[in-house]
């Protein structure tokens, strides 16, 4: 296998071996602790800019299933239609699979989307400097050439959001009975297919589309890549959509920070943000806690929400914001993922509660 | 948010260790206990198993060593008056006996709160009806399944079904009397089995080559879950999940199958109401989603044991604040401190269990592995790669194997049958096949093992052939050891693959690969398990090595403050939870001292491999390698050999030889007394004697040398065929026969030939010395006469029946050979003794067996002691001596021939007992009643069985015979007894041997249920597998009706349960007994 090497913005490296795309990419570096679902990580859209890292040393070794698409036009197995995330950084590569729904390896698959692997890397180090320096740029190189070529670009500056929503309307499920309006500012596969087996009809609209016209009975704010200060534009809908008080609204991870940011509060950037899979929150003033799946490098902060605003979930680990709820309006987000795909399925019952809200209109 | 008004907990231990409920419920017991006592709740404990550390001082604030019966349980109960009682941390023996007590109303009577779980869920999860009714009501689906309770029933449900059917017992522990039938001849004879042990029997079909996954669950109550770990068993469905090489985590399923298993296992715990943690096993479908649930387990496990030290999340701990009433909210993660329990483990690294058995030991058991337990420990590696951790694993065992490749070659007769029939030697048989060219495609329809293991034991063999075509030499091979280390191999299966091993013998040659290896800076790092993988920092102690990262996560001071302690490894016959609890004792008088104690041990049933009981825990192997590897890291100021049992004392020599400080004795010392030659030199020079011996290689000089001493002799072969390695041969028909089947006698692998002293006592000091003199000391006496192994007899302490003179003459010889050892720290001596004569059978510098149950029986730490005279402290000679006792101390042996089918449940020179309890008394009977009522006897209600051996022993049992006439027993016996009986007035209702013709037939009997309890004592000391006595034999055990094989045993028995009734037990305290 080819060398590679991971270099960070400090000047820290790592050598590996290559068993992807090769093609020099930078990206921010971020590491992910869940110990399964690799196919849907690299198609969250979410992942976009970024170089993944993966602290569960053995991956590849259930392969990747196939790309086929449901009736609906969704992908079966994965989460979006592609692979959004820049490159994958893994301990131990299983160039060998065993899975009944298997098609390909992970690394033919990088290779077929052009996504770089690096194998072989000390994980465990690497996920300790970004824990201690905080999240950092980096680049992924073949040779020395490259790495004077390659320059970091500043992650906050780019509007990832806009280059992985949607362009067009799409229709899902027409006439199915209540209508949803789903703001994709790059929403995964599974939280529009929770939506759809509760029978509603799901409006999905791009992430700067200005939905007023629409006739509809609740809003729908998904996850996203990048800094939240991008979605001006998405903020402002959001705003227009809250003159109706009785409209129920719902947001997941950036739909969480957008809809805090329609209602006056701020959003900062995590040190090394949460990913993975054991994400513990609890429903704030309960003794309820749930087990969440989570990817965000942002956070609301708690403190500036407006008195008609109340934090909803709590993490555990680190007291940060993990969803809000407003104290009278139907309007409501988590920073975490219910939709799961990766990850624990504890919390899908938001997504009933939603939809029951619907049933109110 | 805990439960105010507990301020008492009753504890119930699981007794002695047995196949299937072993050290792992020291180690969640031990937590529970710890639990209990942070919240300033008072303990006591009722568990006889005297050796575990949890019996120790300060752990429970009231100790009963009695056994965890109903009628025990209960008398305690009603002394101590507890508030609560926790079921769920003594495995089977304590839930079953929790079911009973509530059945009978006695927490009700005496107000006592079931903590934790509820009995309702316990039965609901162990009557199988129920269980799927339950998972019925939430939609889950179980494995087809019929609960029958007589044999008709079970044969209709089994062509119902379909064959292969499985058939399982009601509420037994490991899968006990269970089994896999294909026809109904298998069906009748498994269902009798089974009934014998539960009068409902389960009808089940068989999954076989589905995957097998298992959950660990934890719920508080409040409702809130988690799901610790998983884990995915290497081998398919069909095997025991105790007898399967478990990975964690899966390594398998897709997220979508990790997470609907998950889904469920959350369902059926809230559904079924657990307080604490449960166990939930599925079978899974290699081809598609499809699942069944195997079973539940409504309480700590075997594997809860291993998913806390494969995550670092203490679960039985953690179940113990639960039971209180605490939230998962309340409580914070034990290895980060900052972050709450309520979370899920990332693990950064791959755990591999793998089982150990021992079926060597035992004649004529079946070795085909099933659906019934039969490995006797395990062992748990760890790794970045699946490749390293299962080589680390395979070496961890202790069966003399180098990691899957590289080993001494097997011979298969019928390779596809060996594949298609696991047993023991499974995974080295793959090995075998791979190196003789089978595919992992025909592996995988051979075995049903997933592909994925195989492609990932394919690598391993790969990168062993790349190593065979190098010279070690060439440039590239620097990338190719890289490679290889990264794989798990040693520096030894490289030398012996590059062939270096043959030009200098494998341990120069595994050092030359060192050397090499260290030039090229290959070398393995140190990592951490933090239970979150690196994303929050901790200051966890709980460390391993690899080679796949470039980085230590700790720092070495370099200031020699540190002092490592070598445990014991996997449990085995011979070495079990007693070396557990001699290294915690070192441990924790290291730590008293000022030192930084390092452990280095990978038992994952062990209380030493718990990171809090030390400064550094390094959950990694005990070769010579390894341990180098960590003493260079932390250049301690020395290491202990001594309290861990011969895996460490074997490493003493070789490690002095690399300059590693040995403390306490010398590893000259250590190889005098271990080297045959040397040691019996020895004595002849100090004038001690011994038994006469000789190593012999030739089948005449082993004639010349019985001539000169006559018959019975010892035989010891170095290589050992087939079956138990050591044989008393009484004559020279047996002789030949044993040589010619079970040795290989030859200039390289003598035979060491020894007198064999019968009707000699057999007397054990153990002992501390300082400087080679002794310090403190405990003799003790065996119950049985010589010829059977230490590890299998009764024991007491003190001795009760030896002559002053033999007790001087012990003391005696002890001081001279720890003066010439010139021994400091812990040793032992094994004598015979007959007419005050004194012969030294065997000497060990190091802690033995005995340790925990004479140092807790004279309430003297010593091994403390011993510890301290090691790190050099001052110490003063106790003034306690073991003839200031006015009570003694019994120690009996667990044996579980009802795991081991087909096995000879006779006992002889070779150990085959898995565990053992120690019980005191005011006297020998009162001590041996409860140690026997430990151990699973029963004391029987009507008739008995006798067939006792030769004239002599005839004799032996001639008074136990009278005591049972005069309490009304009918007496059954064979020809000889019977006759021999009613010539000296004992009545007897004559029986026959399944050889003879005529009734009662003895085998009938048994199955009749007519005799509860059976002595048999073989003629003489040589197996007949198929002999009379070995049916009547293993039909006990199979039909559990209590069987004694010796007669002064039997004797002891029949002497205590004659002479008093269990309602005249004491039931004491160990504080009670005052010393």
């Amino acid at each position: 296998m080819k060398k590679a090497t991971l270099i960070l913005e400090d000047g820290s490296r790592f050598e590996g071996e290559s068993f992807g795309y090769e093609k020099p990419v930078t990206g921010e570096v971020v590491f992910n602790t869940a110990m399964t679902g690799y196919p849907e990580s690299l198609t969250d859209p979410s992942y976009a800019g970024q170089l993944m890292v993966l602290t569960y040393p053995l991956v590849g070794n259930y392969g990747v299933p196939s790309f086929s698409t449901e009736e609906n036009g969704l992908p079966t197995y994965m989460e979006s239609g592609r692979i959004h995330a820049e490159a994958l950084i893994v301990s131990d590569y299983s160039e060998t699979f065993s899975h009944w729904n298997a098609r390909e390896s992970l690394g033919d698959w990088l290779k077929r989307e052009q996504v770089p692997g690096l194998t072989g890397i000390d994980t465990r180090r690497l996920t300790k400097v970004l824990r201690e320096h905080g999240v950092m740029m980096g680049k992924v190189v073949f040779d020395a050439q490259e790495e004077s070529f390659c320059k970091y670009p500043d992650y906050t500056q780019v509007n990832y959001v806009d280059q992985v929503s949607c362009k067009e309307i799409i229709r899902y499920n027409e006439g199915a009975g209540k209508k949803v309006v789903l703001i994709d500012c790059g929403v995964k596969a599974n939280i529009l297919r929770l939506l759809l087996k509760r029978e509603v009809e799901v409006i999905r609209v791009p992430w700067d589309y200005d939905f007023h016209a629409l006739h509809y009975d609740g809003l729908f704010i998904s996850n996203g890549p990048g800094d939240p200060d991008t979605c001006e534009a998405t903020v402002r809908n959001i705003r227009r959509a809250m003159q109706d008080e009785r409209l129920p609204i719902f947001g997941i991870c950036m739909g969480n920070q957008l809809l805090a940011k329609a209602g006056g509060a701020s959003v900062y950037k995590l040190k090394y943000g949460h990913r993975s899979h054991n994400q513990p929150v609890r429903m704030a003033g309960t003794s309820r806690c749930f087990i969440t799946s989570q990817n965000h490098g942002y956070a609301v902060d708690s403190d500036t929400l407006a008195g008609e605003w109340e934090p909803w979930f709590v993490n555990m680990n680190d007291g940060s914001n993990e969803g809000i709820r407003h104290r009278t309006n139907p309007w409501f987000s988590v920073q975490f993922h219910p939709e799961a795909a990766s990850g624990p399925t504890d919390t899908a019952f938001l997504f009933d509660e939603f939809v029951e809200l619907l049933k109110n209109r | 948010m805990k439960k105010e008004q507990i301020k008492k907990v009753l504890l119930l231990g699981s007794g002695a260790l047995k196949i299937g409920e072993a050290g792992e419920f020291d180690y969640s017991g031990s937590q529970a206990l710890k639990a209990l006592k942070e919240e300033g709740i008072r303990t006591v404990l009722i568990n006889p198993n005297i050796a575990t550390v949890q019996t120790s001082e300060g752990v429970a604030d009231e100790i009963y060593f009695l056994p965890v019966t109903p009628y025990f349980v209960e008398r305690v109960i009603e002394k101590e008056r507890p508030d609560g009682i926790l079921l769920s941390f003594g495995g089977q023996t304590a839930l079953n006996c929790g079911v009973s007590l509530h059945r009978s109303g006695v927490f009700e009577r005496y107000g006592v709160q079931v903590l934790g779980t509820p009995v309702q869920a316990i039965m609901d999860t162990e009557d199988r009806e129920r269980f799927v009714r339950r998972l019925d009501e939430i939609g889950v689906k179980t494995i087809r399944s019929e609960a029958v309770e007589t044999l008709e029933d079970a044969r209709r449900a089994a062509k119902e079904l379909g064959y292969p059917v499985i058939i399982r017992a009601a509420y037994a522990l490991g899968g006990l009397g269970s089994g896999c039938c294909d026809n109904e001849n298998e069906l009748d004879a498994l269902t009798e089995k089974a009934f014998s042990f539960s009068p409902q029997v389960l009808v089940e079909k068989s999954l076989k080559g589905w995957k097998e996954i298992e959950y660990e669950v934890v719920r508080d109550r409040f409702d809130n879950c988690i799901t610790v770990c998983n884990m995915e068993n290497f081998d398919p469905l069909g095997i025991h999940t105790g007898e399967s090489i478990v990975v964690a985590p899966s390594q398998t399923l897709t997220n979508s199958e990790y997470h609907k298993l998950r889904e469920l296992a959350i369902r059926i715990i809230r559904h079924i109401g657990i307080v604490g943690e449960c166990n939930v096993q599925y079978a899974f479908d290699p081809e598609s989603e499809d699942y069944r649930v195997i079973e539940v387990n409504a309480r700590l496990s075997r594997s809860s044991a291993l998913a806390s030290k494969a995550t670092g999340y203490p679960l039985a701990f953690v179940a113990a604040k639960l039971a209180l009433g605490y939230g998962l909210f309340d409580l914070k993660n034990a290895v980060t401190q900052t972050t709450p329990a309520f979370f899920e483990p990332a693990l950064d690294y791959v755990v591999c269990k793998i089982p150990r058995w021992d079926l060597g030991k035992f004649h004529g058991v079946d070795r085909v592995l099933g659906s019934s337990m039969k490995s006797v420990g395990e062992v748990m590696a760890i790794g970045r790669t699946f490749e390293e951790a299962i080589q680390k694993g395979l070496r961890m065992i202790g069966q003399g194997m180098h990691g899957f490749v590289e080993n001494k070659e097997l011979v298969i007769a019928d390779m596809d049958k060996a594949l298609r029939e696991p047993t023991d030697k499974r995974i080295f048989i793959i090995s075998k096949a791979m190196h003789t060219g089978y595919t992992v495609d025909q592996l995988h329809e051979l075995t049903k093992i997933d592909k994925w293991f195989l492609q990932k034991l394919q690598n391993i063999m790969d990168t062993s052939w790349e190593l065979h075509g190098c010279d070690g030499c060439s440039p590239s091979f620097a990338a190719l050891l890289r490679k290889a280390k990264r794989q798990g191999f040693s520096d030894f299966q490289i030398a012996r693959a590059v062939g270096w091993e043959t030009e200098t013998g494998g341990e120069a040659a595994a050092l030359r690969i060192r050397e090499q290896r260290k030039r090229l800076g290959i070398l393995p790092v140190v990592k951490q398990i933090d239970t979150l993988a690196a994303e929050y920092p901790a200051q966890t102690n709980y460390l391993y090595l690899t080679y796949n990262g470039t980085e230590n996560d700790v720092d070495y001071p370099d200031d020699k403050q540190s002092v490592v302690v070598l445990g014991s490894g996997a449990y085995r016959i011979g070495s079990s939870v007693e070396f557990d609890w001699c290294g915690v004792q070192a441990l924790n008088t290291i730590r008293q001292a000022g030192w930084r104690s390092v452990m280095i041990n990978y038992n994952p049933e062990t209380v030493s491999t718990d990171y809090d009981i030390c400064d550094r825990l390094y959950f990694d192997e005990l070769t010579f390698e390894r341990v180098l590897d960590i003493v260079e890291l932390e250049n301690p100021h020395g290491v202990i050999v001594s309290t861990g049992g011969q895996i460490p004392n074997n490493l003493a020599l070789r490690l002095d030889a690399q300059g590693v400080r040995i403390l306490g004795t010398s590893a000259a010392s250590i190889d005098r007394a271990e080297d045959r030659d040397k040691f019996s030199a020895m004595l002849d020079a100090i004038g001690v004697d011994q038994p006469e011996w000789r190593a012999l290689t030739s089948l005449e000089d082993i004639q010349e040398f019985v001539q000169e001493v006559g018959f019975p002799v010892l035989v010891r072969p170095s290589y050992v065929l087939s079956g138990a390695a050591m044989h008393v041969c009484s004559n020279g028909e047996e002789l030949a026969r044993f040589l010619a089947l079970a040795a290989d006698v030859s200039k390289q692998h003598p035979v060491v030939v020894s007198r064999f002293i019968e009707h000699a006592k057999e007397v054990e000091m153990d002992a501390v010395a300082k400087e080679g003199e002794i310090i403190a000391y405990a003799i003790s006496e065996h119950i049985e006469y010589a010829g059977v192994h230490s590890g299998d007899a009764t024991i007491q302490f003190p001795p009760q029946k030896l002559y002053v003179e033999t007790m001087r003459r012990v003391k005696r010889i002890s001081r001279r050979i720890a003066r010439e050892l010139n021994i400091s720290g812990p040793f032992n001596i094994q004598f015979l003794a007959r007419d005050n004569d004194i012969k030294v059978i065997e000497c060990n510098l190091r802690a033995s067996r005995s340790f925990p149950f004479v140092s807790k029986v004279l309430k003297l730490n010593l091994i403390e002691l011993a510890t301290r005279v090691m790190l050099g402290m001052e110490v003063r000679k106790p003034d306690k001596s073991l003839f200031d006792l006015d009570y003694v101390g019994i120690k009996a042996s667990q044996f579980s021939f009802n795991r081991l089918q087909h096995a000879d449940p006779v006992l002889g020179v070779d150990m085959a007992s898995t565990g053992e309890v120690g019980c005191l008394g005011q006297d020998t009977s009162c001590a041996l009643l409860k140690a026997m009522l430990s151990v699973g006897y029963r004391i029987p209600q009507k008739g008995i069985l006798l067939s006792t051996g030769d004239s002599k022993q005839k004799v032996d049992m001639l008074e136990a015979a009278r005591m049972l006439q005069q309490r009304g027993f009918t007496l059954y016996a064979t020809g000889g007894t019977s006759a021999f009986l009613e010539e000296n007035g004992v009545k007897t209702v004559r029986v026959y041997w399944p050889s003879e013709e005529g009734t009662p037939q003895a085998l009938d009997l048994l199955h009749r249920k007519e005799i509860d309890m059976v002595v048999n004592i073989p003629k003489n000391l040589s197996s007949r597998e198929l002999s009379n006595g070995y049916r009547i034999r293993r039909a006990s055990i199979d039909l559990n009706i209590p069987l004694i094989t010796n007669a002064r045993l039997a004797s002891a028995f029949i002497g205590a349960f004659c002479s008093m009734k269990v309602e005249d037990l004491a039931i004491q305290s160990w504080s009670e007994y005052q010393s």
